[in-house]
């Protein structure tokens, strides 16, 4: 059962479609919201995120988001998914606007793709990162449950994680360099892509959530 | 293996209806935009692109209730463009479940709205439509001008100096159309699509003219675009978007099957 499912908004962007996959995906109630007492009894938390890093950890910290987000990560049994800039925020650092502190919940670094960025071939490849790019399973979840290794899922992003702390890489994508698509630790699942615009293999993401314990 | 290159099915929206017509003239009912924005998620559509032609702004109020009953059905990227004018229009279509925004005569209006709603909205959901179309060559060199009003008013603009310069502003994608294609079957106008995916460092969507899968693989492999959009070739049910990617696959183009 998944019970209630708080979308965190800190008002950076349009939450409809995380929203309307996660129902889609079996949730019983969702909730957008930045309001503490239903986050704090929420029985799952989505962190997303769009935009520049900047005005999204002012609005989180100014929101008190942060807090929420760390009182939700202290509850072992509530497990909490982070999606693109929601996962980046979560880092020590961003490379983006000129450089911005972040949350620190994870350790490691939000590096630029470069320009240019060039594949193995030498070929020249397009920033922002944009389109459909295989994930590989580089250790087993319970999110990945019934998605074949390699499934391709939606990314738009010019900005990757880099953390430091290899052991939390879930998944990783090729794209010009080696980035950390997918990391995970305890009750927290944290993803670059997009699931709610990965069609039946982002769905099936969600539905993993949804049914998942926050235990790995 | 990498990232794959895109299939885009787009519906041209008129009053509600989806039509297409060949060079914007002959206009024909291909049906309701929702039923058919499902038909291509079932069918693999990497995106869908949502056109809006409707002149009237009740018809625009059409559009956003169109958009909010696509984006509760479809859980792929929804591009919405059409009449686009202010942060304002953005920010409907974004709330209605947009994606992306695309924006074509506006910013050659105002080349600050690009900027202005990049920086708030980000670049990842700002794509700057450009319909251009062949002029004289100068110094035997080709050269592509923007059109606007449908491929009727010249611009002055030079196509390819308009998309760096937009991609300087903060766009995040061009969606390219060859007004001297659009609607007549015979293919990307490779010239241009090569020159502008050469000249930024953002995707370009090549579009205007596909009648055949040929003509797809072509816009990749010669005009070196990252995506390919194509109506009037999916919506009488000529091609299937399976039957698109697997040519493509076949001729040694990455796609997701």
């Amino acid at each position: 059962m998944s019970g209630v499912v708080a979308v965190i908004d800190y008002g950076m962007g349009n939450l409809h479609s995380v929203a309307s996959a996660l129902a889609h995906a079996g949730a019983q109630q969702v909730v957008v919201t930045h309001d503490a007492d239903i986050i704090h009894n929420a029985d799952r938390v989505v962190f997303p995120g769009v935009g520049a890093i900047r005005d999204c950890m002012a609005e989180i910290r100014r929101l008190k988001c942060d807090q929420l987000l760390a009182q939700s990560l202290a509850d072992r049994h509530k497990p909490v998914l982070a999606i693109c800039v929601g996962m980046q925020a979560l880092m020590s650092h961003s490379q983006e606007n000129g450089g911005v502190p972040c949350l620190d919940i994870i350790p490691g670094e939000v590096r630029y793709f470069g320009n240019p960025l060039v594949d193995s071939a030498g070929e020249r490849l397009k920033v922002p990162h944009m389109g459909w790019n295989e994930v590989r399973q580089v250790r087993p979840h319970p999110l990945w449950q019934g998605i074949d290794d390699l499934t391709r899922f939606y990314f738009v992003h010019s900005f990757y994680v880099d953390a430091v702390e290899r052991e939390l890489v879930a998944g990783s994508v090729r794209y010009g360099v080696s980035f950390d698509a997918a990391l995970a630790r305890d009750n927290l699942f944290a993803v670059q892509f997009h699931p709610e615009k990965s069609h039946t293999a982002g769905l099936r993401l969600l539905r993993n959530f949804l049914e998942w314990n926050g235990q790995c | 293996m990498g990232l794959a290159k895109r299939i885009i099915p787009c519906l041209d929206v008129e009053n509600g209806r989806v039509v297409k017509g060949v060079n914007f003239v002959d206009i024909r009912d291909a049906g309701d935009p929702v039923e058919i924005a499902i038909r291509y998620n079932e069918q693999g559509a990497d995106e869908i692109t949502f056109l809006d032609i409707t002149a009237s702004h009740e018809g625009r109020d059409t559009t956003v209730h169109t958009v909010e009953k696509i984006a509760e059905e479809v859980f792929i990227p929804l591009t919405v463009g059409g009449g686009i004018r202010s942060v304002q229009d953005i920010r409907t279509m974004l709330n209605a479940g947009a994606d992306k925004v695309s924006i074509n005569t506006a910013a050659i209006h105002n080349p600050e709205l690009v900027r202005e709603s990049a920086q708030r909205f980000g670049s990842q959901c700002i794509v700057v439509a450009i319909d251009a179309k062949r002029v004289a060559d100068v110094d035997g060199a080709p050269r592509w001008e923007i059109f606007t009003h449908g491929g009727r008013k010249p611009t002055g603009i030079d196509a390819v100096a308009w998309a760096v310069r937009m991609a300087e502003l903060g766009a995040g994608e061009i969606l390219l159309t060859s007004m001297d294609r659009d609607g007549t079957r015979n293919g990307f106008e490779l010239g241009v699509t090569r020159a502008i995916t050469d000249a930024v460092e953002i995707p370009v969507i090549a579009s205007g003219g596909v009648g055949n899968l040929d003509h797809l693989v072509d816009g990749i492999l010669l005009g070196g675009a990252d995506a390919v959009l194509a109506a009037s070739i999916f919506h009488f049910g000529e091609f299937s978007v399976p039957e698109a990617k697997a040519y493509m696959a076949a001729r040694g183009i990455e796609v997701r099957l």
